[in-house]
């Protein structure tokens, strides 16, 4: 929608909101699956100006938090070695494997380096030619394109000393989880803005063709989120189920092609372990044979890790929409937002975290 | 998964562009929208371009902008 | 000799040309002159003393320097606390190999810092460890301060009702400084805010200044957190009104950060009575470190304790303390 002034912003808010209260006449649960969305709604607040009868809840959206023990486990395996410079987004340096987190092992002596971009990466190998610098690849589709970029580019550049240790994650496949899932207390889907603007919305049709569940691709301002919301109330109340778009300022339905295509280039589909969920089929990405020499899980030997779940842990509800954190045995005791377990805590907007922070450990 | 942020185009050296957003400047990649132009605004995420956004948007952007830099300056 | 060297610490004649070449010439004065153990200053009954390290890298940003905030991170806690910094205790700690150039221009600004906060800098002590044991300098300041007159400031005294006033825009020291990494490099316009606050504060001190503190690492975010813990009320921030310069913003908005858990080296935040609101911040707009004066909160009993937001829809949300560190993200 058009920037206004903030008057005229909340003007529009107040316009949305009072349709929402019209329309929000039963209960109507909305999931996001988007870690930005789950950051943009907790920041925006908007669960205060929300009548009661309409409920966000937190998906399985952060392709960080779910990266599962083993896989994390084997990175620091990894990052542990000497002459290894392990480059990552930000977000993945407290993510805690089966012992420790990749920010435990800078502090035991790893090179751990953060970095804005891959491109970033690349220029640290080139800067540091005699160790491996090996990028962490995390993220939905959005970021999946940017780092078979950047294994391109190593691969035209014959940079030898960088690799990939690829552990993307689809957003389709996991929608499919849920909603395949009979107990399923979701009624409709805030679908994420920049990973669609990547894969376009025809991969997520599905949801409503084939499980009547509505979804709106929202952008990640307050009014986005709330004009999404509205949409999704006024399908319901049409009897309709049906993907749009309201961030169409960014997303179209067919995506962006050359993205896409880069993600073809370089990666092929495989099945992946997703933190607090279980093993999805086909909702990864590995590296394919020809860049082998830039694939990380190639290059280096590296073990086999557990799955070792802890005991106890319930995300796995948590992200279905099933409990609510105080369910969960281990929230407040061992799971706490300093020392996290599963990916609700681990994020730091994800459901249990801001449960943590709102209500408190004895509330 | 989903950070971005638009960016105003200032300079393209092939695939490389420079970018300005509210007056920081950053090279990233423009592989994935070849047709951008200098002038153009995309949506940065992770240093590389992922969409051109339209002209008008871009204009809305880029006056929100200077609103809120004459705002902090005002006071100078 | 260009390079800083082990001998240099081993405190003979080394230590000492270092010592009058560089530290002496440069910061030189009645007390530090006289190079005893031990500086003999006056002060009154009971003094503030605070002190602080620094350990930055990049030694060298942009508005500033390790030996600029090593000066003014003390200063300002004295100034915060209500006292009036007078004095200045510096300790060096130097990796070997550090370029002299360096160190003379590091303790340049220190020289130039003091100057201009009006202390002194009486006394310290330079050491030299093996390279690889510390990272280029280190620096220690303790500072010394005389205390005002009249009811000391103090979380205890915040009352709802209270005003939160703030000098000028946030997060600017944590970009500058962010935009230097490696991993992370991009050109700003953004500097620190670095600068000594006692004058500042000299200017708006009044009754009506309940506390006061610096919000450096972990923000105002983290800062407001801890008023409001010690305090036992709640702070609602405004978020309109929070001053965040576009450069602060578009960083912000490309790392994934937050400007209220960036850090500030040359902003106070005054908890200030409701009828002494208006002059306060009057007369902080008055000086040159406060022309972005406003007021950004207000003190509330409704949940003590937390820090909410308001935002600019009017939507209500808490602001918690940092957890672990403030890192950029694309998530």
């Amino acid at each position: 929608m058009p920037l206004m002034n903030a008057s005229e912003q909340k003007r529009l808010a107040e316009r949305y909101l009072e349709e929402i209260r019209e329309l929000a006449t039963e209960p109507f649960t909305i999931m996001e699956v988007c870690g930005t969305h789950t950051v943009a709604i907790a920041k925006s607040g908007l669960r205060s100006l929300l009548p009661a009868n309409v409920h966000l809840i937190s998906g399985p959206g952060c392709p960080v938090c779910v990266t599962a023990n083993s896989d994390i486990d084997r990175f620091l395996y990894l990052a542990a070695q000497p002459g290894i410079i392990t480059a990552t987004f930000g977000d993945m340096l407290r993510v805690p494997g089966s012992r420790q987190s990749l920010a435990g092992l800078r502090s035991e002596g790893a090179d751990v380096r953060i970095v804005y971009s891959t491109l970033d990466a690349l220029e640290l190998a080139r800067r540091h030619p005699a160790q491996e610098v090996v990028f962490l690849g995390v993220g939905f589709e959005t970021t999946a394109p940017t780092v078979a970029l950047a294994v391109e580019k190593a691969q035209a550049a014959g940079l030898a000393n960088f690799s990939v240790l690829a552990m993307h994650k689809l957003v389709p496949p996991a929608l499919r989880v849920l909603a395949e899932d009979p107990e399923l207390h979701v009624d409709a889907f805030l679908d994420p803005g920049h990973a669609c603007a990547v894969i376009g919305t025809i991969p997520i049709e599905f949801m409503a063709s084939e499980y009547g569940k509505p979804g709106v691709v929202a952008g990640f301002e307050a009014l986005d989120i709330l004009e999404a919301i509205l949409m999704l109330l006024r399908q319901r109340q049409e009897g309709r189920a049906a993907i749009e778009i309201q961030y169409a300022r960014v997303v179209k339905r067919e995506g962006n092609r050359a993205a896409q295509a880069a993600i073809a280039r370089v990666f092929e589909p495989r099945d992946a372990v997703w933190r607090g969920i279980g093993a999805i089929p086909e909702s990864g990405l590995g590296i394919r044979r020809e860049f082998a020499d830039w694939d990380a899980a190639n290059k280096f030997s590296l073990p086999e890790f557990d799955a070792g779940e802890i005991p106890g842990c319930r995300c796995g509800d948590i992200l279905r929409g099933r409990i609510n954190p105080h369910a969960c045995p281990l929230f407040a005791s061992r799971c706490t937002p300093v020392q996290p377990i599963g990916p609700c805590m681990v994020s730091s907007e994800g459901t249990c975290a801001a449960y943590y922070r709102y209500a408190g450990p004895q509330r | 998964m989903c950070l971005a942020i638009p960016a105003k185009v200032t300079a393209i050296d092939g695939m490389l562009a420079t970018v300005d957003m509210m007056g920081n400047e950053k090279v990233v990649g423009i592989d994935l929208v070849p047709e951008v132009r200098i002038g153009d605004y995309v949506l940065v995420h992770a240093g590389f371009a992922i969409e051109v956004l339209d002209e008008e948007v871009a204009k809305e952007t880029e006056e929100l902008f200077w609103e809120g830099a004459n705002a902090i300056n005002e006071r100078e | 000799m260009d390079k800083i060297t082990m001998a240099h610490g081993s405190g003979g004649r080394l230590t000492h040309q270092l010592i009058r070449s560089v530290l002496q010439k440069q910061l030189g004065n009645a007390y530090l002159d006289q190079m005893n153990d031990a500086a003999v200053v006056p002060a009154g009954e009971r003094i503030a003393v605070t002190t602080d390290s620094f350990v930055i890298s990049p030694l060298f940003f942009r508005g500033g320097d390790i030996g600029k905030l090593a000066v003014c991170g003390t200063v300002n806690d004295l100034a915060v606390s209500g006292a009036m910094p007078r004095f200045l205790a510096l300790g060096l700690i130097l990796e070997e190999g550090l370029a002299l150039a360096d160190l003379e221009r590091i303790i340049a600004s220190v020289a130039d810092a003091a100057r201009k906060a009006g202390v002194q800098v009486v006394t310290g002590d330079t050491k030299v460890v093996e390279r690889g044991n510390a990272d280029k300098v280190f620096i220690n300041t303790t500072g010394i301060g005389l205390l005002r007159p009249g009811e000391p400031v103090g979380p205890k005294r915040i009352r709802p009702g209270d005003a939160v006033l703030i000098n000028g825009t946030i997060g600017d020291h944590g970009i500058a400084v962010l935009s230097e990494r490696e991993g992370l490099e991009f050109q700003t316009p953004v500097a620190s805010d670095c600068a000594p606050l006692n004058g500042l504060v000299d200017q708006f001190f009044g009754p009506g200044v309940k506390c006061m503190r610096d919000p450096t690492r972990g923000g105002v975010a983290t800062t407001l957190n801890e008023l409001a813990l010690q305090a036992g009320v709640s702070i609602v921030i405004d978020e309109e009104a929070l001053p965040v310069s576009p450069g602060v913003e578009g960083a912000c908005g490309m790392l994934g950060l937050d400007p209220l858990y960036l850090a500030n080296e040359g902003k106070v935040l005054a908890i200030v009575a409701p009828e002494a609101e208006e002059t306060v911040l009057a007369k902080m707009l008055n000086h040159p470190f406060g022309r972005q004066a406003r007021r950004i909160g207000t003190v509330t009993a409704d949940e003590p304790g937390l820090v909410l937001l308001q935002t600019a829809l009017g939507a209500k949300r808490i602001v918690g303390m940092l957890e672990g560190e403030h890192l950029p993200r694309i998530c």
